[in-house]
């Protein structure tokens, strides 16, 4: 994605561009044709489809008719949106902030060579294999107030009405995402630290440097591109969280959940205000867009500094 | 918007139809040819045994032109097959609830007009309750084959658990509401509500609504009449449900119950709920799943009570006058033949009727009363039969009878009701606001 370097500037892995040039770019830009061809047929058209849609009415069912920014005023008036746009920055944010401090320690306890790490790494990775849908049916029974974990012990703090009070649901919604979601980011990190030389740990060492101070003066600085990969495919995924609150507390109780992408479904197909909830789309593309260029420009702006040992 | 979207229409997939053997989701699929046809309706039991029966009956007597029968869960369903009909995937036969969805499928000609049908057959239509076909008809003109059973909305409870308490079931509002504190005493809860479906509280709102104030206030609202829900007896009833809940009139933890799991009911034959207000096709589930809670005779059930000096008549009652079979207009000549010789030699034959009866519902054909005699539930469908014959008013539930847009403010506010975020003031600015769209 990052455009190569002009000059001799040394990235992490540019070296076959320093020696291929532009014709190493041309001779192999028609691998991204597949790509672009998806993005263009999935993406890009419909996207334009939606932006059409939003200046007409139609139940979904019927002829779709022309009505001017009707559907933007209701979708710009309506109280419903500030606060469905305030219960997806909620979750992002609270989910960024539970996931990658667990995923950083996870990822570089699982760097580690022993074989117990090896044997623990799978078991940390089997949420991974599940479903959204099946994680969240799943969470919705063991959290049941009446028949689900807590009633089965009789742990009467286990037996709290998790998803029937509205802060309560808001969390239970972030703990079950981070639960989906720490293994793969932990996936990431644990690559990311296996990449940083050893030699860098040796100095240290030599240096009188503890564990703590490695982690913080090697490690992280280390990490600091991985987090924000990471990071933007946290941030940018949490917006498109659907299928799990929809499962898990459908956008309730009242609308506590109800995240952005939740109240365009609600709106679109529920409602059959295909309308409206193609503006609630477009300004979710709009938040997303802007969200993961402010991540680039605040982690990777400076691509060109090299995270290489002597450099 | 590729993503979100995506991910919509995915998780409407992964919804899983549990489909018969060898039947596909795409259902307009395969429509060349004399062939078969299509049929999407609801999974549960015993409707959903009963449903494929009916169709494997047909497609016995019809091995040439099958019929290919697709279940879905209810609140799946309700979204799943509006998004079908809108993009030219309909079955052939839309399984439905009649009322306002069918009004827009109909304004939109997604639905073939039976009327002229109904006329040729005229056994058909008259074999069949007159008052089901009024939600399936728009304008004048049938849309929808009425089917299945009147289910009219009932206040069950368990007997057993009222005895231990020491209180009689109630005869009035003021009852419930002193019964109340009495159960939650005992620790038991004296509602049980599978609040995350929504059209569950509405249930209730129906019925204090048709107490307090009569039929006439939600056919104002029916009716597109300005601020309709500002009625005082609408603020009334409004008012009344939420002294309920803030009395924890309802189990711990209802928001976040599903009626489709039937988790509510099992509250109630468990005896961790005192009562529950629901439909009458939950008679058939709780005889198949709460062991011997039907069969010896612990479930109590009756109309809801009148309210203390409301002006609606008590023998009132609301539910689904039936359920509605339509035709899609998309289909091709060969399939609407199909389907509407199923309608006509297969739908509610003499042996679906009597499974309808087995299971504890009444089904909308004329004379089924006479057949509740020998079954083992004599009582409860001489009970049933009463309040769907004898009401004086039996109203459409109003998810069903309103628009889905209209429908979608509606339980939106009620959930938020039922949390106590909203007052009845604001519920009905709010909903005053959709009225007639």
């Amino acid at each position: 994605m990052l455009p190569a370097p002009p000059g001799g500037g040394s990235t992490a892995g540019s070296t076959a561009g320093r020696s291929g040039g532009k014709v190493g770019v041309g001779s192999v830009g028609w691998m991204a044709a597949p790509a672009l061809l998806f993005f263009t047929a999935f993406g890009v058209i419909p996207l334009f489809g939606v932006l059409a849609l939003s200046f007409t009415s139609w139940d979904g069912i019927g002829a779709i008719r022309f009505a001017g920014f009707d559907s933007w005023t209701a979708v710009l008036t309506n109280p419903g949106l500030p606060h469905a746009l305030w219960v997806t920055f909620l979750v992002m944010a609270l989910s960024w902030l539970v996931q990658t401090p667990l995923s950083i320690l996870l990822g570089v306890f699982l760097a580690g060579a022993e074989r117990y790490r090896a044997v623990l790494s799978v078991l940390y990775f089997l949420p991974l294999l599940l479903s959204s849908a099946a994680i969240a049916i799943t969470y919705k029974a063991l959290l049941d107030p009446n028949f689900g974990l807590g009633a089965g012990l009789g742990l009467p703090f286990l037996s709290q009405d998790w998803l029937g009070r509205p802060n309560l649901a808001l969390g239970v919604v972030v703990f079950v995402v981070s639960w989906q979601f720490i293994p793969f980011h932990s996936l990431i990190y644990q690559g990311a630290v296996r990449q940083i030389p050893t030699s860098m740990y040796e100095a240290a060492q030599i240096d009188g440097a503890g564990r703590m101070r490695q982690f913080f003066s090697i490690t992280l600085p280390q990490l600091k591109n991985t987090i924000v990969t990471s990071s933007t495919l946290m941030v940018v995924g949490s917006l498109t969280f659907f299928d799990l609150i929809y499962i898990l507390t459908a956008g309730g109780p009242g609308d506590a959940t109800r995240v952005l992408a939740l109240d365009m479904y609600i709106t679109g197909f529920q409602a059959n205000l295909m309308g409206p909830a193609s503006g609630i789309a477009l300004i979710l593309v709009l938040v997303g867009l802007s969200i993961a260029l402010l991540l680039r420009r605040i982690g990777g702006g400076d691509d060109t500094a090299s995270q290489l040992e002597g450099a | 918007m590729g993503v979100p979207l995506v991910a919509a229409l995915a998780s409407c997939g992964s919804d899983g139809p549990s489909s018969t053997p060898g039947s596909t989701g795409g259902a307009g699929a395969g429509a060349g040819g004399g062939s078969g046809a299509s049929y999407w309706s609801l999974t549960g039991q015993p409707g959903e045994g009963i449903r494929q029966a009916t169709v494997d009956r047909f497609n016995k007597a019809n091995s040439s032109t099958p019929i290919k029968l697709t279940l879905f869960q209810n609140d799946a369903y309700k979204t799943k097959i509006k998004t079908a009909i809108g993009a030219g995937q309909s079955p052939t036969i839309i399984w439905g609830w009649g009322g306002g969805t069918l009004r827009t499928y109909a304004e939109a000609n997604q639905v073939e007009d039976l009327t002229s049908w109904f006329a040729e057959n005229p056994k058909v239509k008259g074999r069949l309750f007159p008052s089901s076909f009024g939600a399936g008809t728009v304008d004048k003109k049938i849309y929808a084959m009425p089917c299945e059973t009147v289910q009219p909305i009932v206040l069950y409870y368990n007997k057993k658990v009222l005895d231990k308490v020491g209180v009689a079931p109630p005869k009035s509002w003021g009852d419930i509401m002193a019964m109340v504190p009495k159960l939650n005493a005992a620790g038991i809860a004296p509602f049980s509500l599978g609040g995350q479906s929504r059209w569950t509280n509405m249930m209730w709102l129906e019925f204090l609504f048709d107490r307090i104030g009569g039929p006439e206030v939600f056919q104002a609202v029916f009716d597109g009449q300005k601020d309709a829900w500002s009625n005082p007896d609408a603020i009334t009833a409004l008012t009344k449900m939420q002294d309920l809940i803030k009395a924890d009139g309802f189990i711990k933890g209802f928001s976040s119950i599903t009626a489709d799991s039937n988790a509510d009911q099992a509250l109630l034959y468990t005896g961790k709920a005192a009562m529950m207000l629901h439909g009458s096709w939950t008679y058939g589930s709780m005889s198949a799943d709460g062991g011997d809670f039907v069969s010896s005779g612990s479930l109590g059930y009756m109309n809801f009570p009148p309210v203390e000096g409301g002006k609606g008549d008590p023998s009132d009652t609301v539910g689904n006058p039936g359920q509605y079979l339509s035709i899609s207009a998309k289909a091709s000549d060969a399939e609407k033949e199909t389907a509407k010789k199923f309608f006509a030699t297969a739908i509610l034959d003499d042996a679906e009727v009597k499974s309808w009866i087995d299971t504890g519902s009444i089904p909308i054909v004329n004379g089924s009363d006479a057949k509740i005699a020998g079954s083992k539930d004599a009582d409860w469908l001489k009970f049933l039969y009463g309040v769907a014959s004898g009401a004086k008013v039996f109203a459409q539930s109003w998810d069903q009878a309103l628009s889905p847009t209209a429908a979608e403010t509606l339980l939106d506010n009620i959930s938020k009701l039922f949390q106590l975020s909203v007052t009845p003031q604001q519920f009905a600015d709010n909903l005053n606001a959709v009225i007639g769209k």
